[in-house]
């Protein structure tokens, strides 16, 4: 059987195959007609054969059986023959190979040949495949060529001495002085490759490195002649004369530059007059400005050539090349921890690079960016973030959530702009938002109880209007959950904009809508179930209007899961269904959990105690005394506080009635049942020093049906449910109650007219500096008074929220109210400016009045 | 330095390859496939001439519909490479007088002759197009 004449036959005969299945037929009748002219020792067919068997190679057909035929094919006295057989092992060995120790020997005769052109074959094949073993057997000849007076010779031999000292850098001595006149050399090519052996030799060895310094001179002659000497045929590219060989320079002597001020300092001058001269219109001049400002910012130069080098990188952005901007983004990036203000004059520049179409632009942009964020420029610099963030490519919101969040924990000039920051990451990118960062939410929102409600309103909003972002629902259901009542209770953020007033009905069927939403996912499952045990707690507290149904509605709710097929969530449920049932007990678990630890997110600093920004934006509180802004409108009142009669609503909002003070609900519940309460006796032990708000007194017998079967269950429920008492409120049960009766003290703040305006503050124990008021409103006189307009002013250190009037007519012997909240630093004393207009018998009456009668240790020590 | 060079046109067919590291068999078939499916969506106007592949980067160029691809070290000057992927393929053009993807398919052995004349050893080896004319001419006649 025989194969095809020649390779061109072959080669036609395999591209005239219509299909793969062809081709392969073709191609094995092929290989096994060269295997068996391989077994009759012809040495006139082998030219042919082993030429077709690189060719199938080359296609990716196996064709390894012929390394021994090229071997012989070397051995021929031909060049032709020779060639090919180099070329077929540098295609079918490598310096993996057993077979290539055989080659040594063809290689050791060859570079001794009297044909430079053969020498020069066996260096090529040497140079590209040569093994350590190869290396060490052949450095003496190699170094013999290199001081052969043929260019060609030479110009290989230095690139073998490169091959060899990559596989053995023990044999690097052999060449140093060889390597030192090469860099006499005139010839381009051979200092081209002399000079990329020695810059090999000085990234492995320092000691190589400084004996090499001394060649500095000389290497900047060399560029010098290259920048300017006019044209040359021979090396040009583009009216520039041998880049490559420019660039070759450059490199080393950055190396020779590095750490030394005196190589740098002679090197100075070369490099500003390249920066200079170098035409930067087309690539070639483009790289060398590149490799010269690698080296200008690697070296020890002076001042003003790094400028000037940045400046480089700076024109780089703005080329139309997307090459250019590439490079000089990656140049950037590495310069931009050393030279951060050289490369902040170019940060417009970058930030429009992040718009670019190229997406490796803009990753390299994107990360600069990341690393130009400061303190100054943290505002401008996140808006930025945030408004790519929307068309930003999913790979890289994870990342951009993160280093956006981490920047504002870092430098964010205050807690107000930190949250709103977080809050439109999580709106707009809420799939990609690591846990970390949730976490780190969570915890600024409770380390600034000036702004949940603030944050509460938001993320509700933010809630209602999309499901479908998970960190979003995360937080937002955690939240809701846990300031729930700072929620209902309201208060104003004075954006300029409405604030819509959420009851407790509208929350459950936010809730609800989480839980039925195609998004949701077994982990929002667990936080909302979380979230509304604590709700219910949350409700009661507060004493809602629609409080029953919504109780009944958050126990349907959990009975709903208690068979799911989740075993976490089936857990919960039951878990939570019993202790909803426990009464007194379920105050004190479910109470708002104390402010987690303060610790940095991921790295950078702590924020919490940064300042917390005005939830106004530009007026003093006092102008709103004059400004109609905080009139209060009958509507809002009806929707949040109508109902109940007043007397229950304010025994709710202290959570203990003043006849419950008497008997404070640290006492144990009744003995008769000691035993049987061994496991609700566990979960009181560990409130025991909390002043529970849980009114034990009204049903001394409630838990007359203990749930013994969970005293597992409960164990668990306590890693859910961290107890409140312990970090906070240290045990001291006497000056606490003190403290809590003193913020019961009622203190008339008007009276006048047959009006009567009484304050009652309360300080959450959980909350310091935020003071709730309860205004109290009383006809005294027997005639009633309409028209009640009630406002109050504070100092600018303080914060107001008010909400409505539950009615702006007082009938004789009803008592109207109105709550509002101040946030004030600790220590500081609480001044009130009222203003009260109101009409009685048909007249207007206009009133303004100062009250600063509270005791002055309301806000807490300093 | 270059740890491969390779040619392949818009099918993913190598027309050249050449490697200065070690990799085994399967190792170059798979690298094959990776750096053509890595480069030949790429957009031509709007994306750069440099790819970031596992730790170093790949350097391409496209001439028709040949992808001239080389995977240099991540310290690298590309802008550089881009410039000796150039000469290489001027010299190419030079020596079979206007280039096409058939003189690299019949000529494959006097191309890896070309190339082994102005990269050896992973660095550029020669830079003047007229050199290694000359040279390649030289060996032309020897043959």
């Amino acid at each position: 059987m025989s194969g095809h004449y020649n390779l061109k036959a072959l080669i036609k005969a395999i591209r005239s195959c219509k299909t793969l299945a062809d081709e392969r037929s073709v191609i094995q009748k092929e290989s096994a007609a060269v295997r068996t002219s391989f077994k009759e020792e012809d040495s006139f067919t082998r030219y042919n054969n082993i030429a077709k068997l690189l060719y199938i190679h080359m296609l990716g057909y196996p064709a390894h059986f012929g390394q021994i035929e090229c071997l012989k094919l070397v051995a021929s006295p031909r060049f032709a023959d020779k060639r090919l057989g180099y070329l077929g092992i540098m295609l079918l060995l490598d310096e993996n190979q057993e077979v290539l120790t055989l080659v040594t020997n063809s290689l050791k005769n060859d570079m001794n040949h009297s044909n430079m052109y053969a020498v020069g074959l066996a260096l090529c094949t040497f140079a590209n495949i040569s093994s350590e073993e190869m290396s060490r057997d052949l450095a003496n000849e190699v170094e013999k060529l290199l001081g052969s007076s043929n260019t060609y010779i030479r110009k290989k031999a230095a690139l073998c001495a490169l091959r060899i000292i990559r596989r053995v850098p023990d044999l690097m001595d052999h060449f140093v002085s060889k390597a030192k006149s090469l860099l006499q050399d005139r010839n381009h090519g051979v200092l081209l490759a002399g000079i990329t052996l020695i810059t090999e030799m000085c990234e492995g060895d320092e000691r190589v490195c400084d004996e090499f310094r001394k060649a500095t001179g000389l290497l900047v002659k060399h560029l010098k002649n290259l920048v300017t000497t006019g044209y040359s045929a021979e090396h040009d590219v583009l009216g520039i004369t041998d880049p490559f060989l420019q660039v070759k320079i450059l490199r080393l002597l950055r190396l020779l530059g590095k750490g030394d001020p005196t190589a740098s300092e002679t090197m100075n001058d070369i490099l500003a007059q390249v920066a200079t001269n170098t035409d930067s219109t087309k690539n070639v001049g483009n790289s060398i400005l590149y490799e010269t400002v690698l080296t200008v910012l690697e070296i020890e130069a002076d001042s003003g050539l790094r400028v000037m080098a940045i400046n480089i990188l700076g024109k780089f952005l703005t080329n139309r090349d997307n090459n250019i901007r590439y490079v000089a983004l990656n140049t950037l990036n590495k310069v931009v921890g050393i030279d951060t203000n050289a490369v902040q004059r170019h940060r417009n520049t970058i930030l429009d690079c992040l718009r670019d179409g190229d997406i490796s632009i803009r990753r390299r942009a994107l990360e600069l960016t990341y690393a130009l964020v400061n303190e100054g420029n943290v505002r401008v610099m996140t808006r930025e973030l945030l408004s790519f963030l929307e068309v930003a490519d999913n790979e890289f919101k994870l990342g951009m959530t993160t280093q956006i969040c981490l920047g504002a924990e870092r430098f964010a000039p205050n807690k107000r702009w930190q949250i709103d920051t977080v809050l439109r990451v999580l709106k707009l990118a809420g799939n990609y938002v690591r846990e970390e960062i949730l976490a780190a939410f969570i915890r600024l929102t409770c380390h600034t109880p000036e702004l949940q409600f603030y944050t509460a309103q938001r993320l509700y909003a933010a809630l209602s209007s999309d499901l479908s972002q998970e960190s979003l629902t995360l937080a937002a259901v955690w939240i809701i959950g846990e300031f729930g009542d700072v929620l209902l209770q309201g208060g104003s953020i004075d954006d300029g904009e409405e604030v819509k007033q959420v009851n407790d009905t509208d929350i459950i069927d936010l809730l609800q809508l989480v839980l039925s939403s195609p998004y949701t996912n077994t982990l929002i499952r667990q936080f909302v179930l979380t979230a509304l045990s604590k709700l219910s707690v949350r409700f009661a507290e507060l004493s809602t209007p629609n409080q029953s149904t919504n109780q009944d509605r958050i126990a349907e709710i959990l009975a709903n899961f208690s068979s799911n097929l989740e075993l976490e969530i089936q857990q919960r449920s039951v878990e939570f269904g019993s202790l909803l049932g426990l009464r007194d007990v379920k105050m004190g678990v479910l109470e708002r959990m104390p402010p987690p630890e303060i610790r940095t997110t991921m790295m950078g600093t702590v924020s919490e105690r940064k300042p917390v920004g005005s939830t106004r934006t530009d007026k003093d509180t006092v102008v709103d005394l004059i400004g109609d802004d905080i009139t209060a409108s009958p509507n809002d009142a009806s929707s949040s506080s109508s109902g109940p009669s007043t007397q229950d609503l304010l025994a709710d909002i202290f959570g203990t009635g003043s006849s419950d003070l008497s008997s404070p609900s640290t006492t144990p519940a009744p003995n008769g049942q000691a035993q049987t309460r061994s496991a609700a006796a566990d979960i009181m032990s560990l409130f025991e020093n909390t002043p529970t708000s849980a009114p034990t007194s009204n049903q001394p017998t409630s838990i007359s049906s203990p749930p013994v079967q969970s005293s597992s269950g409960t164990g668990s429920l306590f890693d859910l449910v961290t107890p409140s008492s312990s970090a906070s409120a240290p045990a001291a049960p006497p000056p606490q109650l003190q403290s809590q009766a003193k913020q019961l003290q009622t203190y008339t703040a008007y009276e006048k007219n047959g009006l009567r305006i009484t304050l009652t503050p309360k300080v959450a124990p959980n909350q310091p500096g935020v003071i709730q008021i309860l205004a109290r409103f009383q006809a005294t006189s027997g005639e009633s008074v309409g028209s009640v307009n009630f406002q109050v002013a504070v100092p600018k250190t303080q914060q107001l929220q008010m909400q409505a009037m539950s009615s702006t007519e007082i009938s004789s012997g009803s008592t109207e109210t109105q709550q509002m909240r101040i946030h004030a630093p600790a220590g500081a004393s609480i001044r009130l400016r009222m203003r009260i207009s109101y009409t009685k018998n048909g007249q207007n009456v206009t009133d303004q009045q100062d009250f600063a009668g509270f005791p002055a240790d309301l806000t807490g020590s300093k | 330095m270059i740890k491969f060079v390779l040619v392949q046109n818009r099918q993913g067919k190598t027309r050249l390859s050449k490697w200065y590291s070690p990799y085994d068999d399967d190792e170059k078939v798979r690298l094959r496939g990776e750096v053509h499916r890595l480069i030949a969506p790429r957009d031509q106007k709007y994306q750069s001439n440099f790819v970031e592949f596992r730790n170093d980067k790949i350097v391409y160029r496209r001439y028709a519909g040949l992808f001239f691809c080389v995977c240099v070290d991540s310290n690298d000057n590309e802008l550089a490479y881009l410039e000796a992927i150039h000469l290489f393929v001027e010299v190419l053009d030079a020596f079979f007088q206007n280039v096409c993807e058939l003189d690299l398919v019949f000529s494959f052995y006097k191309v890896y002759a070309i190339l082994d004349e102005v990269f050896l050893a992973g660095e550029i080896e020669e830079t003047s197009k007229q050199v290694v004319l000359d040279r390649l001419d030289y060996l032309e006649k020897l043959d």
